[in-house]
């Protein structure tokens, strides 16, 4: 019985960690795309090595002890209980062995915490759920959503190839330009990890906290939020584009350039006159980017914490009051002030949609301008 | 003359226990206490198991499908704090109420009626935190560490009461170590010396004193919990002047004593089965009181090796970095001292026996994940993935619960006065390690392969290691239904068992008979 | 060996001492949010940058042989919904030199309210080094519907920053307390 057990747990062992060191089954961690990353590799093979070592000396000399000195094959106990010496020395070769642990993982400790001499430095803010991704010193500034179709997430459609890692607008950085995080939160903590750069930092609200890195190798590379941050956690992932520098200035000029366009687009869209069909088709749009999550795609949200919209209150009543609570959001929810997140276009439409979808039929329209007077321009 | 008699003989009818139900409501007898304490504690054990098999079977495949994220996120809060406030605590609260007054030669706890309180809360707080589950707003979903300000601001409404379980549950908690204390401390037989308690005894003392050090701070920062959320207070809020960071720190200032707490006595019965099955003295016994005391001591000062990637400023970070890895060293002590008892020993494989073997080995595996954690740079990688539920669950599952199963199986003869069925023990064994195994070592290659911790649902890459591990958890689960029809079936109809039961077993217990008498060491025994 | 009664007031004690660990580490708990703030004070840690600063005479001796850039990032907490603004998002300065930088503020909405800034200094290295000697955060902030204003920030670094700190980022959260019940602990650092 007893040897039956080793002969199928010593192969089961050896058969898992063998395969340990191939990153693309998925069994370890990526060395990543940075110097950093890849020192947080080393360092995590290292202490992983050792633990494997010091396992197979001490689980050997209990499955030796289990099979050389059986009761049933007649061994004798010795008498044996204590040793200062011995304690002594298995106490002092594991603290030397951790001291040798200690000193690469310090300096590569020290490394990831110089943040000086910094190329370019973007703001990342973690929201309920989304994150939004601010070049400071360029001036564009936009919110990076889940991608992923809610069909997929229910099982109605066959789930795409980056499920649930995909997102409309990823952060585009250089290459081998270093690139410091300045990390925050808008309502609860939440925390900004991309594996492939080894870097992780906890988004609190009221506080910045800096990360750094410098992406040595072209591609895409995606994360996840790292703190329970309520109902959506595992849905506001993160994707980052890595791109040549000239790649990385082209992209910024065509978002700066866009961020101007659609300035004037709005002011032109909010200034010309919308059909009721347009502004609903549009408002579908907006409506499954920014609220289906937590209203559903079909209006009948999750209560009580997520309120339907088909047959309600708001989306039946008065018009202003559903404009305010799109604009400025309702204080202690859930439920953001969107007034800050989407243009005039964007909220009349979606707001015209909310009161027309799902059988509401109000027949009623809100327009760019409506939208534009509510928020006193 | 015949009237004194009488009356002695009257006196006699008063020693065995009261009858009918009242006896439960209103018993100051440890071993009722003890059986109270474990068979509430297995409740919890298998509510909290019930959560957790709705976890895994959302797990089990990508997308959602049987639960919607905001149940999970209840799911995963109640499962955490069922296990370790209701199932791990209890269950060694009730094991130190049935032993230790008979290990010590004791005939009761020093205070009895303490003792019965310490008991009825916990029914209470439980029904109540149990019952926000059907609270408008639904239970706590803000994962077992409920992090302000997810747990403040943010929180349902049911949170007023979950803060009042937390706090009827910690009031339970020090009373009980209060009583341990005083026991442990003032009713040793004469002769028993501190160095010569049985190991599970020193564990538990110092298991006490962490409890009074650590479950006041809990309730102090789950009473600014409440006056943040009620009383306008801003302790974790910015914009009053407070820090969301502060709840960590203090959180765990006492969570991390608190896992501490949830694995010391397991310690002391490993430390006590161990000699027994190997017929061997355990080796190093002052060495291994001294481990567990320096265990104890360092575990008030690592408790931000929690929070490395919170943005601590550098120092800070080294600094519990190395406190971290220093905790390693005693707790290696600690298990080489094992190996060192079973080595040149005389082994059988009896199912505490197996219980406990198995415990030092998973235990360790758990300790060696421990140890990549502390590594702060490589923590960034595994921080808030399933390497940490990985590594939390080897060292709680076969850590603290296969301890409380090991001594179950060792102590129930005494308890009960019947053996357990040996063929059944070593089948419920190899269920729960295989069902283990299966359901978290996979854990560990899905937090390195980049999956987050409290998601329901995952990217496609992580679904093989999902499905493996919710087999693997099904498996652990149904088979705790086999381990409660042997306790059932042992306790109605087992085998007589003798005073001694196991060949090999040493302390004052084991000179009882088996059941033990309801009142034991009325006359303290002599120990030499 | 011990009696009985010897046995009880020896647990009585015992027990004694044991609640009052238990009062004392509640209390403890307790102590542990001031002294939180205190070693934040002192080693400036969590980017507290200090109090309102008080400039001592003769103070303002620029060094010239460095620059400093500083840095303005600007977020506004759940729904808050004021336009919040540096009038310029970096300056460069020497240490030892007296800055102000204004903030353009506005609130859009139909209604007063009632707002508080909550600065944040990175790197948190930098915090015991950047002196404000006036500041809107100091203070709640009220504007009415419609109104707009400019809110001075003055400052200065302290001449002994370390050399190796050549960028420091100073964040703002505005917070909306029109509606909240909390009241001012303290004046947020």
């Amino acid at each position: 019985m007893r040897s039956v057990w080793i002969r199928w747990a010593v192969p089961f062992f050896l058969l898992a960690f063998s395969s340990i060191t191939q990153a693309e089954y998925g069994l370890n961690m990526t060395p990543g795309v940075t110097d950093i990353s890849q020192s947080v590799y080393d360092l995590h093979m290292i202490v992983f090595w050792i633990c494997v070592v010091i396992g197979i000396v001490v689980f050997g000399v209990m499955f030796w002890s289990m099979f050389k000195y059986r009761k049933s094959q007649g061994a004798k106990p010795a008498q044996f209980h204590e040793s200062t010496l011995v304690e002594i020395i298995w106490t002092i070769i594991p603290f030397i062995i951790l001291v040798a642990m200690a000193v690469p993982a310090t300096s590569t400790l020290i490394e990831i915490y110089d943040v000086e001499e910094s190329d370019i430095d973007i703001k990342i803010t973690g929201y309920q759920w989304k994150w939004q991704y601010d070049y400071i010193n360029d001036d564009v500034s936009f919110f990076s959503n889940l991608s992923t179709p809610q069909d997929q997430i229910n099982n109605q459609e066959t789930k795409g190839d980056n499920y649930l890692l995909e997102v409309d607008e990823p952060l585009v950085i250089p290459i081998n330009k270093k690139i410091r995080f300045l990390v925050t939160s808008n309502d609860v903590i939440h925390s900004w990890w991309v594996p492939a750069f080894a870097v992780k930092k906890d988004a609190i609200p009221g506080f910045i906290n800096e990360a750094w890195t410098k992406v040595n190798t072209p591609g895409i590379y995606r994360g996840q939020c790292a703190e329970l941050c309520g109902k959506d956690h595992g849905f506001m992932p993160i994707v980052v584009k890595a791109v040549e520098e000239p790649e990385y200035k082209a992209w910024l000029l065509a978002k700066q350039e866009k961020a101007k366009a659609d300035t004037l687009l709005a002011s032109q869209q909010s200034a010309q006159q919308w059909s009721l069909e347009d502004l609903i088709a549009k408002g579908e749009t907006v409506y499954n980017t920014s609220c289906a999550m937590c209203h559903q795609a079909n209006g009948e949200g999750i209560p009580p914490a997520f309120p339907a919209l088909k047959g309600s209150a708001i989306a039946m009543g008065a018009i202003e009051n559903h404009i305010n609570i799109v604009l400025n959001g309702k204080p202690g929810t859930a439920m953001q002030a969107f007034g800050q997140q989407l243009n005039d276009v964007d909220l009349a439409a979606v707001i015209t949609y909310e009161r027309n979808a799902w059988g509401n039929n109000k027949g009623d329209m809100v327009s760019p301008q409506d939208v534009a007077k509510a928020k006193g321009n | 003359m015949s009237a004194v008699v009488e009356n002695e003989l009257n006196e006699h009818h008063h020693h065995g226990p009261a009858q009918g139900i009242s006896r439960w409501f209103f018993t100051t007898n440890h071993k009722d206490i003890g059986s109270m304490y474990l068979w509430f504690s297995f409740t919890m054990f298998l509510v909290g198991g019930c959560m957790a098999l709705t976890i895994r079977a959302e797990l089990f495949q990508p997308g959602l499908q049987i639960i919607n994220p905001e149940f999970f996120n209840q799911m995963t809060t109640m499962h955490g704090l069922i296990m370790v406030f209701g199932a791990v605590m209890p269950a060694f609260v009730g094991l130190a109420n049935w032993l230790i007054p008979m290990m010590i030669g004791a005939p009761d706890m020093a205070l009895p009626r303490m003792n019965n309180w310490s008991f009825w809360i916990l029914p209470f707080a439980f029904t109540m935190l149990l019952s926000t589950l059907f609270m408008e707003g639904g239970g706590p979903n803000f994962g077992w560490t409920f992090y302000a300000p997810l747990s403040t601001t943010y929180a349902p409404p049911s949170v007023t009461f979950f803060i009042f379980g937390v706090h009827m549950m910690g009031i339970s908690s020090i009373m009980g170590a209060i009583n341990v204390i005083a026991t442990i401390l003032n009713m040793r037989a004469p002769g028993m010396t501190m160095m010569k308690m049985p190991l599970f005894v020193w564990t538990w003392l110092i298991t006490a004193f962490l409890l009074i050090a650590v479950m006041p701070v809990l309730a102090g920062v789950v009473t600014m919990m409440l006056m943040d959320i009620h009383f306008g207070t801003s302790f974790f809020n910015a914009a009053g002047g407070g820090d969301p960071v502060l709840f960590q720190h203090v959180f765990w200032f006492f969570g991390h004593p608190e896992v501490y707490i949830m694995i010391l006595p397991a310690f002391g019965v490993v430390s006590q089965i161990i000699p027994t099955f190997s017929r061997k003295k355990l080796f190093g016994y002052s060495s291994m009181v001294w481990a567990t005391s320096s265990i104890a001591i360092l575990s008030f000062t690592v408790w931000a090796h929690h929070m490395f990637t919170v943005g601590i400023p550098l120092f800070g970070e080294l600094f519990f970095m190395y406190a971290t890895m220093l905790i390693a060293v005693p707790t290696g002590v600690k298990v080489f001292n094992w190996v060192a008892t079973m080595f040149r020993g005389s082994i059988s494989f009896e199912t505490p026996m197996l219980f406990s073997i198995a415990f030092v080995i998973l235990f360790s595996i758990g300790g060696f994940s421990g140890l990549m954690l502390a590594i702060a740079p490589a923590d960034f990688q595994y921080h808030d993935t399933y390497f940490v539920v990985a590594h939390f669950h080897y060292v709680l599952v076969p850590g603290a619960i296969f301890g409380i199963f090991a001594a179950v199986y060792y102590w129930l003869p005494k308890w009960c006065g019947r053996m357990y069925s040996e063929t059944l023990g070593k089948t419920h064994f190899w269920l729960s390690f295989v069902g283990m195994n299966l359901a978290f070592f996979p854990m560990h290659f899905l937090g390195l392969a980049g999956m987050p911790r409290r998601i329901p649902d995952y990217a496609l890459q992580f679904a093989d290691f999902n499905m493996i591990s919710s087999v693997g958890a099904f498996l652990f689960g149904t088979t705790q239904l086999l381990f409660l029809y042997i306790v059932v079936s042992t306790i109605r109809s087992g085998a007589k068992a003798s005073a001694a039961v196991w060949e090999g077993a040493e302390g004052l217990e084991w000179t009882l008979p088996s059941p033990a008498p309801y009142h034991s060491f009325t006359e303290p025994p002599v120990v030499k | 060996m011990l009696n009985k009664q010897e046995q009880n007031n020896k647990s009585k004690r015992t027990v004694i001492i044991a609640l009052v660990v238990t009062v004392g580490m509640f209390g403890f708990g307790f102590a542990l949010v001031p002294l939180y703030d205190v070693l934040c004070d002192i080693a400036g840690l969590n980017g507290k940058t200090g109090p309102k600063y008080v400039l001592q005479s003769g103070e303002l001796e620029t060094d010239l042989s460095r620059l400093v850039k500083v840095q303005f990032i600007t977020s506004n907490n759940e729904n808050m919904s004021w336009h919040f603004k540096p009038e310029v998002t970096q300056v460069e300065v020497h240490p030892g030199e007296l800055m102000q930088v204004d903030f353009l503020v506005s609130n859009p909405t139909q209604q007063a309210m009632l707002a508080q800034a909550v600065p944040s200094l990175s790197p948190s290295e930098g915090a015991d080094y950047f002196h404000r000697v006036e500041c809107f955060c100091f203070t709640q902030q009220t504007l009415q519907a419609g109104e707009e204003a400019r809110m001075p920030l003055r400052f200065v670094i302290d001449k002994d920053l370390p050399k190796h700190l050549t960028k420091l980022t100073l964040s703002y959260t505005l917070f909306d307390l029109t509606n909240s019940d909390i009241s001012m602990a303290s004046v947020p650092k």
